[in-house]
């Protein structure tokens, strides 16, 4: 049975311009349709064509960047927004969680508020009456329910939206991104409680950023970039081909830093600190590379990485030493080295030349690193020194921390009960 | 027209949210206060007071039909200031009423209409909370009741559904005007002076000028004041034809309102 139908779907909001709000609404009480005045260029598309069914009793997650449609998506199904074109149809009473605790009136007590918060998502006063002592218990307001909300803290008014929406026990429950605001107690409990809503077989629609809780509770998941489906189906696929477009994006932004740094201008006094050194020997170029030769920026944990320098000698120059280190952005200095500390024997340079640096697997925890590369005397005079210029970023869905992912792995004796990783 | 109706049935599922919203409504706006409740008695009689000062005592009654005595005057003004006050807070909240609730309409499945109603009811238990207090005064001014006063009620409905209308009217169209609400709050001082309350259609002037005759006949709130003094002040039979005629304007304006807030609806959650 289908617990959510969604059948070609678009809705496209009106950018602000109070220019043309008169004409606007002229055509909205002829025609009753609020767009057709506006130019295209007027208008934003949040959502495009989208169709896609929900099977009641799963649990759906939907996924995408900011401003992909997610929030008009969850607002369409729950009834507040109406799609410009296509048709929602949705099966059993629906609780939206989208904003909790939105109908509060600060002035009021906690107690009123279940009251009238209830009615205004569909409870009856008896309902309301039945549940109100585990709506109190699970918002663990038990102490201040009589006072005014205005003064509870953003947390526990929070809990107490909460615990009346998933109160009001819907057929489908629609989330965006509510727990987000949960403290470290609560939001296993919410979890806990979702995790309830599953086991019951009911319909759920999840919006969120936090990727691991989409993989754990979803069976599905569909992918919204731009207003568009990118692609639905199981999980653990729809979550790595989007953060694969994450690391897409995440290299292009990259490469294009990368880009903005010339080293042929003139570095002037105030850049002395990124640059500095007698230029005997330049470093004219630095590239990154993956193992394989191509130029890139965002590296996984297991990768390796290629340093590439174009350097350059103007004469014959018989003392050198090339050198890299590698900076965290807290600016802790994870690795560094060069040809001296490994004992390398300078012997000559002039004209110029390539010195690559191959690093076989980086090991680092998830990040954004910046990298110095220097060109210097044995004693430490600098020919050519470049402080933090280029950065790259170490990207994976490993949680760990510390500066360097040792490489490891668990093992158990038969007594204890663990399951891996999925 | 099919759609309003079901429309308006709808909304009667509801009516267990409005009154709620409603208690909530007063409970919240003298929460804080000394007097609490008091204060729905406090501001008319205020009002009353400085009316009664500056129009009875410092400028003097001038309308031979109040008897020249400034207390039978307040009396008079009172049975026009406090149904109008009625109708200019409903009228002045509504304005503001879809924005500064904007979070229901923009976060929860909500019939927006519930807004401008809930704020026209609350403001109607004010208004009877008022009501008892000039009940009261007419013994004691030395007026009697006359079995006239039984057809109150009728007028209260009359203004009940004029100033639904209008509420529905300014609160879906501030939505997209905002200068409504300035324009009400002036519009709203000029209609007062308009209106017979703080002097009586058999006032000389008018009566002298076929212009503000017209003028005057053509506002339905002419009609609703005057039904209010016939019935309380004058205790004479309220002017059917008039009330009559008022009560259809006021089921048209009643109907374009709703109609047109229910076009607009879908805006609102954009807009507000």
């Amino acid at each position: 049975m289908i617990a959510i139908d969604v059948e070609n779907v678009t809705r496209i909001y009106q950018k602000y311009s109070a220019r043309h709000r008169f004409k606007t609404f002229k055509s909205a009480l002829v025609k009753g349709d609020l767009f057709k005045a506006l130019r295209p260029d007027e208008l934003v598309t949040a959502l495009n064509g989208i169709s896609f069914k929900v099977e009641k009793g799963t649990t759906f997650g939907v996924i995408g960047e900011n401003g992909s449609g997610k929030s008009t998506l969850l607002k369409i199904i729950a009834g507040i927004a109406k799609p410009t074109s296509g048709k929602v149809s949705v099966q059993g009473k629906v609780s939206a969680l989208i904003e909790l605790g939105a109908g509060f009136h600060p002035e009021i007590s906690g107690r009123e508020n279940v009251f009238i918060n209830g009615i205004m998502l569909g409870l009856s006063k008896r309902e309301i009456n039945e549940k109100f002592n585990e709506i109190v218990k699970f918002a663990e307001l038990e102490e201040f329910i009589d006072a005014p909300v205005k003064t509870y803290s953003s947390g526990m008014y929070m809990r107490l939206g909460f615990s009346i929406a998933i109160n009001v026990n819907p057929e489908i429950l629609l989330i965006d991104e509510v727990l987000a605001v949960g403290d470290a107690s609560f939001v296993p409990k919410c979890l806990d409680r979702i995790d309830n809503f599953r086991r019951r077989k009911k319909t759920i629609l999840f919006v969120s950023h936090d990727l691991t809780t989409v993989e754990k509770i979803c069976d599905q998941v569909i992918w919204l970039k731009d207003g568009k489906i990118q692609i639905i189906g199981e999980p653990k696929r729809v979550i790595d081909t989007y953060l694969q477009d994450i690391a897409h994006k995440q290299e292009d932004d990259f490469e294009v830093r990368h880009k903005e740094i010339d080293l042929e201008q003139k570095w002037e006094e105030e850049e002395r600190e990124k640059r500095w050194g007698g230029r005997e020997i330049e470093i004219r170029k630095v590239t990154l590379k993956s193992l394989d030769g191509q130029e890139k920026h965002v590296f996984a944990p297991k990768d390796g990485m290629i340093i590439e320098m174009d350097v350059k000698a103007s004469s014959q120059i018989k003392d050198f030493v090339f050198g890299i280190g590698i900076f965290n952005s807290k600016g802790v200095s994870c690795y560094g080295t060069n040809t001296h500390l490994e004992d390398f024997e300078p012997v000559s340079i002039r004209g110029e030349g390539k010195v690559v640096c191959k690093i076989s697997q980086l090991n680092l925890v998830n990040g954004t690193y910046y990298l110095d590369v220097a060109v210097h005397k044995r004693d430490g005079y600098p020919y050519d020194y470049h402080r933090n210029l280029y950065s790259f970023l170490v990207s994976s869905r490993y949680r760990d921390e510390g500066v360097s992912r040792l490489s490891h792995s668990w093992s158990f004796s038969p007594q204890i009960k663990i399951k891996p990783p999925k | 027209m099919l759609r309003l109706i079901r429309s308006l049935k709808e909304l009667y599922k509801y009516r267990m949210l409005i009154r709620n919203l409603v208690s909530r409504e007063l409970k919240a706006r003298y929460r804080g206060t000394i007097l609490g409740f008091l204060w729905s008695f406090f501001n008319p009689l205020l009002l009353m007071v400085i009316y009664t000062i500056v129009f009875g005592f410092i400028i003097g009654p001038r309308d031979p039909s109040l008897g020249g005595s400034p207390w039978l005057y307040a009396l008079f003004l009172f049975c026009g200031v406090l149904p109008w006050t009625w109708f200019s807070s409903s009228s002045l909240e509504s304005a503001n009423v879809l924005m500064v609730q904007g979070n229901l309409i923009k976060k929860i499945l909500f019939p927006s209409e519930i807004l401008p109603i809930v704020v026209v009811f609350s403001n109607f238990i004010h208004f009877l909370f008022g009501l008892p207090i000039l009940l009261l005064f007419v013994p004691i001014m030395g007026k009697t009741f006359t079995p006239f006063i039984l057809f109150l009620p009728v007028v209260v409905f009359v203004q009940f559904v004029f100033s639904m209308g209008f509420s529905f009217l300014i609160s879906s169209l501030t939505v997209h005007f905002r200068d409504i609400k300035d324009i009400l709050a002036n519009l709203l001082t000029f209609w007062f002076f308009a209106s017979p309350i703080i002097y009586p259609m058999t006032f000389a002037p008018i009566q002298k000028s076929a212009f503000l005759k017209v003028f005057l006949n053509l506002n339905p709130m002419t009609h609703i004041m005057q039904g209010y003094q016939n019935c309380i002040f004058f205790g004479s039979l309220v002017r059917w034809k008039r009330l009559g005629v008022t009560f259809l304007v006021a089921l048209i304006l009643f109907f374009v309102g709703y109609y047109i807030f229910d076009r607009l609806r879908e805006s609102f959650p954009e807009e507000v």
